[in-house]
């Protein structure tokens, strides 16, 4: 096994004249040129007017962010492999940089790819008569919101091992992936051979969260190599190139106007965003999932009667935003919860009554609203009435006014969402991008000794799928869960899939477990009843055994006999035997909806700017729970990933496009001590088009809490005239706004 | 993120450890904890020939005591000083700034000369123990050189320790039993590094009333006598001025708060 290090572009955007290779390691490093045959990673969509980046897995010719792939060098360790990296010298010119996305569309910027004529990836409309609206409006808002670029942080960041199996003519890659399958047909288009010759693997990956969804060129480059070297190679990324060069997201910039009656119910809304998504369309998402979604998503769960959106996805010099956790929803509920409080300020009214009365309401599901989204269920109200009554409304007002004996102010917050999950066909076909979800598979095979493997083609890395789908399993099949083996993560083993993204995997896998399982139950129940010479409408399936009356077989029984005593099944039995495949798409492909009510109480020093949650209410309706413990380790997970963003995470970059956090000392997680104790509370209301009622909710914790803890701050700053419009919510920029509100009250 | 290749020494004695330095001609680093300095061996930001380990030389993990002073060894780390395995002379000053450096791991490794030679001007030591009016004891060819902290650190990490001179010890005078002190520092988060952070000491004994601003760009500011900024906070904003801290809106609040919180803190006699 040999280590590879890359000589990663220190600039943002320049021409490569030359690339020097000192003679004695000419053998250890590959270049652009020597990788012959391998294409460049395009993520493409359909979307029409979307324009295609071709992003070569090493750089050719140019280099359009700090970071970006040079050389690939090939050393006995790590060390060495960096000690010949620092020995390439490339001759650079480098060109003004792209950084800011309202300069990327100017008429005299630089231009990130030359072949386009303007930096943007796709311009996103939905189109509305506002005309009405701003006529009738008793108070109309209007914010700039902005959310700053962030770096997902999963415990560990990616990591590949690659070898060429000449036995079988595969290469095999070990890799840090949350989408085997994906990456596999990635590695297949860009390496042009067949998905045949190509086995991933994907072993515990130390967390997600989107960053893991996507085919990096380093998996490209290693996969190349292994096919050429004659020896195992190894590439495990380190903490600066993933803040620096790969793990970006979330960087939005809204201009958005609200119209809102007398009493604050909204009559239109109104917006532009620019969403940064960087230098290269991330495959498979593209470059544009975050802008496009941006326009049909920003109504949030509430009832808007008129609506115009514009959403460009820029090109710029910075590493490509991928889809982190809640992906574009974040940022859009961060804009609507901050406008509906601006709204609220402004009509005097407490901002969860505002709420109450623009959300759309239970009597109205299932309900399309305003950009076509199919709400499926739920009561959106009731969640807010139960987190206004859980966080006790009256009380903090009440500390409010009489206020600390320390001098800080207590502000209070609410944001209601919902989130869009397991979307399929339906949806991504529209998108056009390389992957469009169809059918999810699952098989199920009973072994010999009545245990039963399940195989998944998406991947388990925190979701606790080995504990959920085996409940489904015990569901169907009265299987002890304990006797249930899920096989995930590796391509040789497991049904195509899209793999684990779009908080899908309980209502896709779950769905598909459950058919499978249910076809296995009646080839089960088939067998036995010859064997125990009844009918099989009279046969039943529980505790690990087929029952009718007092007479019973274990399933350990009817599995022996189909491998090692086949001479007493039926003579009409199903020749597939206790192994079956199949897929299942929910009734309705276009998403379950989810939704959650986040309330907070802050304690905001207004000396120093510091922010502390003193208080963090979350109700939640999932749908029907699989599993209450492991849906609450999705919410507490994700909530800690919001609070990162609403108060520490940045990631800023310089006017050349240096990116100014490389390590955590500059790139700031909330630790144990910034976490609260969060107080959730469930509602459970059916899906009507899954199986048992589920819904999605892997990302939704993470959507919430900037926009609850940005109303909290505002709420707590507003005596003092100031107002926070931009994440995360920092010290410096929480005495920004109070200078601001004094200079403007001294004038 | 591997360093680049250097090679290792682990001396027994000071006297071996000034030899290898004088040996090196400067292209060798003195490490004990390597909470500073392993990162930055590892993001190749330093580049050395050989690391000179000193965290096995038994004179500098001691503590010993005069009548005046308690003086301890370089390589003792601050969780020894949290733990209260260090005698304490300053009312408990040092085991509280102990427990609030970094995170506790940090504090396992890191140690007490480590953090006043590495200079960062965040270190809670580099403030603290220069309000207490401490002296570094500096080991180098010619034997030892006492030098107060007021003149230790020259800017960031820039202080007066030589290529062949190494921190042997820290000489903290003991404070008298009215003697009181207040410290105060802003961080983002637990265990960050330090946005503002100030440190108070009063001895009416020695006529010692002493303010200094760390976590600054540079160098601690020291205020030889504040007993002026305790009877009258106003001047709080003065001092900030005048050191140079109010070029930025946001350092010269939270600057302000620090030393403004730090005087409040001052333990009643």
């Amino acid at each position: 096994m040999k280590d590879i290090a890359f000589l990663r572009s220190p600039l943002a955007h320049a021409r490569i004249h030359s690339i020097r290779v000192p003679e004695h390691h000419q053998a250890d490093v590959y270049t652009n040129d020597r990788l012959v045959d391998v294409k460049a990673i395009r993520a493409v969509t359909t979307l029409p007017g979307f324009k295609v980046s071709e992003q070569p897995v090493l750089a050719a010719g140019k280099v359009r962010q700090v970071g970006e792939l040079i050389a690939m060098c090939v050393g006995r360790t790590r060390a060495e492999a960096e000690d010949i990296a620092s020995d390439i010298i490339v001759d650079f010119e480098e060109l003004p940089a792209v950084v800011r996305t309202a300069a990327a569309l100017g008429p005299d910027s630089a231009l990130v790819h030359e072949d386009w004529g303007d930096n943007i990836y796709l311009e996103s409309n939905w189109d509305g008569d506002l005309a009405a609206a701003r006529q009738a409006a008793a108070v109309t808002v209007t914010r700039s919101i902005r959310t700053n670029r962030q770096c997902m942080a999963p415990i560990e960041g990616k990591g590949v091992v690659a070898f060429w199996n000449s036995r079988l003519s595969q290469l095999v890659m070990y890799t840090a992936t949350q989408m085997p399958h994906i990456v596999r047909t990635g590695l297949a288009e860009c390496l042009g051979i067949d998905h045949a010759d190509i086995r991933v693997i994907s072993p515990d990956v130390g967390g997600g969260f989107g960053y893991k969804g996507i085919l990096t060129p380093e998996e490209v480059c290693l996969g190349w190599l292994a096919m050429h070297c004659g020896h195992p190679v190894r590439w495990i990324e380190d903490r600066r190139e993933h803040l620096v060069a790969n793990a970006n997201c979330r960087e939005h910039e809204y201009s958005v106007t609200a119209y809102a009656d007398e009493r604050g119910r909204i009559l239109g809304l109104e917006a532009e965003a620019l969403v940064d998504a960087g230098a290269y369309s991330a495959y498979p998402f593209s470059a544009c999932l975050e802008g496009a979604q941006v326009v049909s998503i920003l109504p949030g769960p509430y009832v808007i009667p008129a609506y115009k959106c514009k959403a460009y996805s820029v090109a710029t010099n910075k590493a490509p935003i991928l889809p982190y956790r809640g992906v574009a929803r974040t940022s859009v509920c961060f804009v609507i919860e901050l406008a509906i409080d601006a709204i609220a300020r402004a009509v005097n009214r407490e901002p969860h009554e505002v709420r109450l009365d623009n959300l759309v309401p239970a009597s109205a599901m299932p309900y399309r609203n305003v950009t076509g989204k199919d709400f499926d269920s739920g009561d959106y109200p009731e969640s807010l009435r139960r987190a206004a009554a859980a966080i006790d409304v009256p009380k903090v007002r009440q500390r409010q006014q009489a206020g600390e004996p320390d001098g800080r102010r207590i502000g209070l917050g609410f944001a209601t969402y919902c989130e869009q999950a397991a979307h399929g066909t339906a949806v991504y076909h529209g998108w056009g991008i390389p992957m469009v979800p169809g059918f999810e598979q699952a098989m199920a095979r009973l072994t010999p000794e009545g245990s039963l493997e399940i195989r998944i083609g998406a991947h388990s890395h925190g979701q606790s799928m080995e504990t959920t789908l085996a409940q489904v399993a015990n569901q169907v099949l009265g299987i002890d869960p304990d006797r249930v083996k899920l096989v995930h993560g590796d391509t040789e083993y497991t049904p195509y899939s899209t793999g684990t993204w779009g908080s899908r995997c309980a209502v896709m896998s779950g769905g598909a477990v459950a058919t499978v399982c249910r076809e296995l139950a009646d080839r089960v129940i088939r067998i036995a009843a010859h064997l125990m010479q009844v009918a099989p409408g009279d046969l039943t399936l529980e505790d690990g055994c087929v029952v009718a009356g007092q007479a019973s077989m274990t399933l350990h029984e009817i599995a022996h006999i189909w491998y090692l005593k086949p001479q007493l099944l039926p003579p009409d039995v199903d020749p597939g035997g206790l192994d079956v495949t199949t897929g299942y798409k929910p009734k309705v492909d276009t998403g379950t909806f989810s939704y959650a009510t986040h309330a907070v109480v802050v304690a905001v020093d207004v000396e120093i700017g510091e922010v502390e949650i003193l208080d963090y209410v979350i109700v939640e309706d999932g749908g029907v729970l699989i599993n209450p413990m492991v849906v609450d380790g999705q919410i507490y997970g994700g909530a800690a990933q919001g609070i990162g963003t609403a108060l520490y995470e940045e990631m800023p970059f310089d006017d050349a496009g240096q990116p100014l956090a490389s390590t955590f000392a500059d790139y700031m997680l909330p630790g144990p001590t910034e976490v609260p104790h969060f107080r959730v509370l469930h509602m459970e209301t059916p899906s009507p088009n899954t199986e048992f009622g589920v819904k999605g909710i892997g990302e939704g914790g993470a959507i919430a809490p900037p926009a609850a803890i940005g109303n909290a701050v505002n709420d707590a700053l507003a005596p003092l005239g100031a107002e926070i419009s931009e994440t995360p919510i920092t010290p410096r920029r929480i005495l920004a706004a109070l200078d601001a509100a004094r200079r403007v009250g001294a004038s | 993120m591997k360093p680049a290749a250097y090679d290792y020494q682990r001396p027994e004695t000071v006297d071996a450890a000034v030899e290898l330095l004088a040996k090196a001609r400067g292209t060798a680093k003195v490490v004990a904890g390597g909470q500073s300095l392993g990162p930055m061996l590892n993001m190749r930001l330093v580049h050395t020939e050989c690391l000179i380990d000193i965290s096995r030389i038994p004179a500098l993990s001691e503590v010993s005591e005069t009548q005046d002073e308690i003086i301890i060894g370089a390589c003792v780390t601050h969780a020894a000083l949290e733990d209260g395995r260090v005698p304490d002379a300053t009312n408990g000053m040092l085991a509280s700034i102990a427990r609030g450096i970094a995170y506790r791991a940090v504090r396992n490794r890191g140690t007490i000369g480590g953090s006043l030679a590495h200079a960062d001007p965040a270190a809670d030591w580099v403030t603290a123990l220069t309000a207490i009016g401490a002296t570094v004891a500096i080991a180098g060819p010619d034997g030892f050189r006492r030098v107060a902290l007021d003149d230790f650190m020259q800017s960031a990490f820039e202080t007066v320790l030589g290529a062949d001179e190494i921190l042997a010890a820290v000489h903290i005078p003991k404070l008298s039993a009215d003697a009181r002190w207040g410290f105060y520092k802003f961080c983002r988060k637990t265990g960050e590094f330090a946005d503002a952070m100030s440190a108070v000491v009063v001895d009416p004994a020695r006529s010692w009333v002493r303010a200094v601003i760390g976590a600054t760009d540079s160098r601690p500011v020291i205020i030889t006598d504040a007993s002026q900024l305790i009877d009258n906070p106003n001047e709080i904003d003065d001092v900030i001025i005048e050191s140079g801290l109010s070029a930025d809106a946001y350092d010269m609040a939270v600057h302000r708060s620090a030393l403004w919180r730090a005087v409040q803190n001052v333990v009643p006699a």
